[in-house]
């Protein structure tokens, strides 16, 4: 509120919206903590990265666009198993697998964003589940290509640029997940940013008003469910040739559930929120599981009805809440 | 004479056995400010669903600009300049007035498919946004989100949002509905600024305001056209005043008399 009466044009006041903020600039630094403060734990930091740039990838459908998905690691899927399938046949170069990934899971996302442009609410939260069940069952039938409940094995990435070579400490592994999030973080907050952006939330708000302003709202969904297809997609790469592994689970349901409880812990709409919960519900997971492996579910069930009922905007929606009363005078 | 901005031929809807529009026709000339009224359940905002493409007909033909666009699906009729607005606010509560307008400016210009270029670029679309605000007295509070806005701010925002997307057929379904009276005669005063290029056509209980601002009257009763014409021949229609003076709202028809 407070740059609305140091600026008088609208296009310097929404100029100022899409500036960077000093929080968000100390988040990123932040990132570069593990490498000083947890050498061991860089392979944990680097399964967080994945995790939230996958997270990251549903925020753009589910917080901007209001698209519910519980089948989104059908996408993750495609992308590992396509980086790992590339790798195991001969193919071990990172950045091409990264871009291979994202194909096959944009176009698997842009033909299923035919269907799933048409519904809404509980429709849509079935249709995405049916989805993600059934390439499951695809993966599993297909054992000769993806080795089934065994998982995929055999896939051997090779020296990223040529030079760093991915190893058990994780050092090129958190780098390379971390580099990857980065880069497609900027390209997600430059779409939000964006007309197409202003779009999304406007499908978000109020989706039967988009036609009555001429808005082709369903071109405009089809567009962020491919664009979110692909993230998902190089995330699961990232995963596979990071881990040099890609089981059934990558494309499971409980992945689906998983990265929605994330997104829904840290908050929807934000960008950050999928970050941010991704980081709290991983470091909760590693934490718990060493104290009490098999109740493990009993903790993050009591956080997740914790943030619902008294953060219904996640953890940063109750920060941001905390932050606006704080500098109100 | 040219050809009508808008017109409809045999025009017919039911819901199960429920006839909500039979046989209806009319034709709207460019320029002309039309007021629709009728008694509640007349079929009055089913027949701006119909020609908006909210609803599909069972029969009949709407035409803009005599291009049949009877098939159409709603964003593209928008897209030709068929535009309406709704009795209640249907708007984007967490947008800000400002993004909310520059928003249908930009699905106007086919901006808002652009997803690599930041919106501040887009300066032409803000600037109209603004100007759009600022003709509806809205400048002021144009950084404010939608749903913290008084209930008549947000009424303009829907016609703002409206015009956005440059329209040659205006229908508002009342425009002013829940607005205390004083205001909603500002409201009415700022549709009645439009350019005289649009063709409007509202609905409105309030008769003092339909026989100030319209130029014609279509009267509706049981989805079907009873009679149009102008203010001065409605009032003095016995056809009408039967309809009016048989119901609750015979009231109504006598404000005119002192306005």
């Amino acid at each position: 509120m407070a740059l609305a009466e140091k600026v008088t044009s609208p296009q310097l006041y929404l100029q100022a919206q899409t500036r960077w903020r000093p929080v968000e600039i100390a988040f990123w630094l932040a990132t570069l903590l593990p490498y000083v403060l947890f050498p061991n734990y860089l392979s944990l930091a680097s399964q967080i990265a994945v995790t939230a740039l996958f997270a990251l990838s549903l925020d753009l459908i589910l917080g901007y666009a209001g698209i519910v998905s519980l089948g989104h690691a059908a996408f993750f899927g495609v992308g590992a198993y396509t980086a790992g399938l590339l790798s195991k046949y001969g193919w071990g170069e990172p950045l091409t697998g990264l871009a291979m990934a994202a194909l096959a899971a944009g176009i698997v996302g842009y033909a299923t964003s035919f269907v799933i442009c048409r519904f809404r609410h509980l429709a849509l939260i079935m249709l995405t589940l049916g989805f993600g069940l059934l390439l499951t069952e695809l993966a599993n039938s297909a054992g000769w290509l993806t080795g089934g409940l065994d998982g995929l094995q055999g896939i051997h990435t090779w020296k990223l640029l040529g030079y760093f070579r991915f190893d058990l400490y994780g050092y090129a592994a958190y780098s390379y997940a971390l580099a990857v999030l980065f880069a497609l973080f900027l390209f997600a907050r430059r779409i939000i940013h964006s007309p197409f952006g202003l779009s999304l939330r406007g499908i978000r708000e109020n989706l039967i008003r988009m036609p009555a302003i001429g808005a082709p709202s369903r071109a405009h969904i089809r567009t962020i469910y491919t664009i979110a297809a692909a993230i998902a997609g190089i995330a699961g790469a990232v995963l596979a040739q990071t881990t040099e592994t890609v089981s059934l689970d990558s494309l499971g349901f409980e992945r689906s559930a998983e990265v929605v409880v994330m997104l829904v812990l840290g908050g929807t709409g934000r960008l950050y929120g999928g970050l941010v919960g991704a980081i709290i519900y991983m470091v909760a997971r590693d934490q718990f599981s060493g104290v009490v492996p098999q109740y493990w579910y009993f903790w993050i069930g009591i956080l997740l009805v914790a943030v619902v009922v008294f953060l219904p905007n996640g953890v940063l929606g109750g920060l941001a809440k905390i932050a606006s009363r704080w500098s109100r005078p | 004479m040219s050809a009508p901005a808008l017109s409809t031929r045999g025009l017919a809807k039911k819901f199960g056995s429920l006839v909500v529009a039979s046989d209806i026709e009319i034709e709207l000339p460019q320029g002309v400010r039309y007021a629709l009224i009728g008694p509640n359940g007349a079929g009055k905002t089913t027949l701006i669903n119909l020609i908006t493409g909210m609803l599909r007909p069972d029969a009949g033909r709407i035409l803009l600009d005599d291009a049949d666009i009877t098939m159409l699906p709603p964003d593209q009729r928008v897209r030709r300049g068929l535009v309406r607005t709704y009795q209640i606010n249907s708007l984007f509560p967490h947008l800000t007035a400002l993004e909310s307008v520059t928003l249908a400016v930009c699905e106007r210009t086919r901006a808002a498919r652009i997803w690599w270029r930041q919106l501040p670029a887009y300066q032409h679309e803000i600037d109209e946004a603004y100007d759009i605000l600022s003709a509806l007295a809205l400048a002021a509070v144009c950084h404010r989100l939608t749903r913290e806005l008084a209930y008549g701010q947000q009424r303009l925002i829907e016609i703002a949002l409206a015009l956005a997307t440059q329209p040659k057929v205006l229908l508002l379904d009342e425009p002013a509905a829940g607005v205390p009276r004083e205001e909603s005669k500002e409201l009415f005063a700022a549709i009645a600024g439009l350019s005289g290029d649009i063709t409007v056509l509202f609905i409105e209980h309030d008769m003092e305001l339909v026989f100030r601002f319209a130029t014609r009257v279509i009267v509706m009763v049981g989805g079907r056209v009873l009679v149009e014409g102008t203010p001065h021949e409605i009032a003095s229609n016995p056809q009408v005043r039967a309809v009016y003076l048989g119901k609750a709202t015979g009231k109504a028809m006598q404000e005119p008399r002192h306005g």
